[in-house]
């Protein structure tokens, strides 16, 4: 693949993401720190044709950029935690009503106002159930500056694919960090864009939700001759609302099924050092940094650790961990939260002896504090 | 020759849920008479709904349609108007819908003067949900959220617009469905946010316990608080009091539309034009 590099911050990686990926529109609302990929995009998609509003609440952002991407855009928004705790309701409408869009989160410190200007990763749990309802959540979480560029660019065509919303978490410190990023070139990123389905037959024989037990909708854009109904109601193959029993039920089936029967398509996670583990150390976004740092320090006093790092963490790499945690003894998730993900590595591996190291005070993790961890524990 | 109806409606959706004698089918008819006299095409209309009775407008009628959640249906149409501009989108909200919960959308769509036509149908209370109090039920009403009497002040839908910047304000009742189409029509043809305030009447949910037990006795209170704007604007300050003008209220074509104001921001980006500054502003402040 053709590389280039680019001297940047991870949220205006985010942002120059999106328009690499197609993005035509971006509504969203200040808020800390997640601000600059507004500031950004908000001059980069104009310039394209595109449009970027600052809309007047965090609700109305959401509610832009779903509108947007029913009538076929690729949309994105942009917030961190109290502007996701605004957004959850129309997130839900989005899986409900299966329209594709890219929602970062820039995590800081929680719950309510919290740290605004400080690194948290809290909102994990959020991230997998932010709406009401049942429907499979898919979320990225960037580890790298690198990442906050291909995991947006991922976000698109994923979202495309599953027809639903996807979020990507960056953290404050990625968000805001400022280095080198080797990324796809533009070609790169466009010859990789997969459009989302789109039914060409006769209107009469169109219907959008009228699909396959695990396929997501097809949704053709809106002016097209193709006219059908979004709703957030329970509806049938048209879109109509209905309560018919059996309907509803196949209805909310197949929002999970089609992402469950398909996790392997998003399914993604990194490897650092894991052949010859002892330790297996769960760390994902900022955190991961310091965790490999901290595996360089272990392995020279001895310690034979390794990184196991998510990076789609919903649907969780759940086979993968518990493969891991089947043949490693000493498993420690790290993380800036009390244990969020760690309870999904509990679930996925079956075992209740899985060591955690949470911080929550909205100071990043150090190298140091997580060799002290691993030494003490195993 | 009589009006092909069918050629708009979804009739597989037929009946509505709406009530015997509801003034939401009158409205809907009005709707698809003044689309019809517009001579747009179905596929180039959007009609976008929120929660309430009125949020099951969009599924009755053959448009492209969106059904939102409550209170978002201006923010929602916001995205589909700049996604698109070339095309017509109309907003159909009730007044719980449009002034509660989305009150502040619809300030802003008002303010931002973005060139969607507002249909905000006012039938004084929440009527889908069983009786709570709206933010137009009159004082004093009985509502099942407040059976002692109403005490919450009331909007006026048509001031609140006006005030926050909406170019076009119009009121009608249901009453006259012809009055009606003609309004909706200029509403349409209104470039910028268009407010379109119709009474309506809920004698199930508002008349019954409200001395106006069937839908002409509700009617007729609807009909003896409205006045032609003319004849409402010619009273005395305290003759007006309890009273609300109907007809166009406010047009104003110079304002500037917001789709065309952002056309203008892809031409600075595009080293089109230079940046936008006060001096192409009329008005500043």
């Amino acid at each position: 693949m053709e590389m280039r590099e680019i001297i940047s911050t991870g949220n205006e990686l985010a942002a120059i993401a999106a328009v690499d990926a197609g993005c035509m529109f971006f509504g969203g609302y200040p808020l800390t720190p997640s601000s600059e990929v507004m500031h950004v995009i908000s001059d980069l998609l104009p310039k394209k044709g595109g449009v970027a509003i600052q809309m007047e609440d965090e609700i109305a952002g959401i509610c832009s950029v779903i509108g947007a991407a029913m009538v076929g855009q690729r949309a994105l928004t942009a917030t961190s935690g109290p502007g996701m705790s605004l957004k959850a309701e129309q997130l839900g409408l989005a899986q409900m009503a299966e329209v594709p869009l890219v929602c970062i989160n820039v995590m800081r410190g929680g719950p309510s106002t919290g740290l605004p200007t400080r690194v948290s990763q809290g909102d994990i749990l959020q991230s997998k159930n932010p709406s009401h309802g049942d429907y499979k959540s898919i979320t990225f979480c960037a580890g790298s500056l690198a990442e906050c560029y291909t995991e947006v660019v991922r976000a698109f065509n994923v979202a495309d694919r599953f027809m639903q919303p996807v979020i990507v978490l960056l953290d404050e410190t990625i968000g805001h960090m400022h280095g080198k990023a080797v990324i796809p070139t533009v070609a790169e990123v466009e010859a990789g864009i997969v459009p989302r389905k789109k039914f060409d037959g006769a209107p009469e024989d169109y219907f959008p939700y009228g699909v396959e037990h695990d396929e997501p909708a097809v949704l053709n854009p809106m002016y097209e001759g193709y006219r059908y109904h979004f709703t957030g109601l329970h509806h049938d193959k048209h879109g109509y609302p209905t309560e018919e029993i059996e309907t509803c039920r196949k209805l909310i089936q197949r929002l999970e099924d089609k992402v469950a029967l398909h996790e392997d398509e998003v399914e993604s996670y990194e490897e650092f050092m894991m052949d010859d583990a002892d330790v297996m150390i769960v760390a994902y976004g900022s955190v991961s940094l310091a965790a490999k740092e901290s595996i360089r320090h272990l392995r020279a006093d001895g310690i034979k650790a390794g990184l196991f790092r998510p990076i789609t963490i919903w649907p969780s790499p759940a086979t993968k961990i518990k493969e891991y945690a089947d043949k490693i003894k000493n498993v420690i998730v790290v993380e800036l939260n009390i244990g969020q993900f760690h309870s999904e590595v509990q679930r996925a591996s079956a075992r209740l002896d899985i060591e955690g190291l949470f911080k929550v005070n909205g100071r990043p993790l150090s190298p140091h504090e997580i060799v002290s961890k691993v030494k003490e524990v195993f | 020759m009589a009006f092909n109806y069918e050629k708009y409606l979804r009739l597989e959706k037929m009946p509505t849920l709406w009530c015997w004698g509801c003034g939401d089918g009158v409205i809907l008819k009005a709707f698809v008479r003044a689309v019809e006299k517009m001579g747009l095409d179905q596929d180039d209309v959007c009609v976008v709904s929120g929660i309430g009775c009125s949020g099951r407008f969009s599924s009755y009628v053959d448009f492209n349609t969106v059904h939102t959640t409550h209170g978002r249906t201006i923010a929602y149409a916001t995205g589909i108007k700049l996604a698109n501009p070339s095309k017509h989108v109309i907003c159909v909200a009730g007044d719980g819908d449009a002034l509660a919960i989305g009150g502040n959308h619809t300030i802003h769509g008002c303010r931002r003067n973005i060139d969607l036509t507002m249909i905000i149908i006012n039938n004084f209370i929440y009527g889908l949900t069983n009786s709570q109090t709206s933010p137009t039920t009159p004082k004093g009403m009985w509502t099942v959220s407040q059976k002692a009497g109403n005490i919450d002040p009331t909007f006026d839908t048509c001031d609140l617009a006006i005030a926050a910047g909406a170019s076009f304000v119009a009121r009608e009742t249901m009453l006259d469905p012809k009055k009606l189409e003609k309004a909706m029509v200029k509403a349409m043809q209104h470039k910028g946010f268009s407010m379109m305030e119709v009474l309506s009447n809920c004698h199930i949910n508002l008349g019954r316990k409200n001395k106006m037990v069937s839908a002409m006795e509700n009617l007729e209170w609807i009909d003896s608080i409205t006045m032609p704007k003319k004849k409402y604007d010619a009273l005395e300050p305290a003759e007006q009091l309890n009273l609300l003008a109907t007809g166009i209220l406010k047009q104003d074509t110079e304002a500037d539309e917001y789709c065309e104001m952002y056309a203008e921001i892809q031409k600075v980006h595009q080293g089109k034009r230079k940046p936008i500054g006060q001096a192409d502003f009329a008005k500043k402040i």
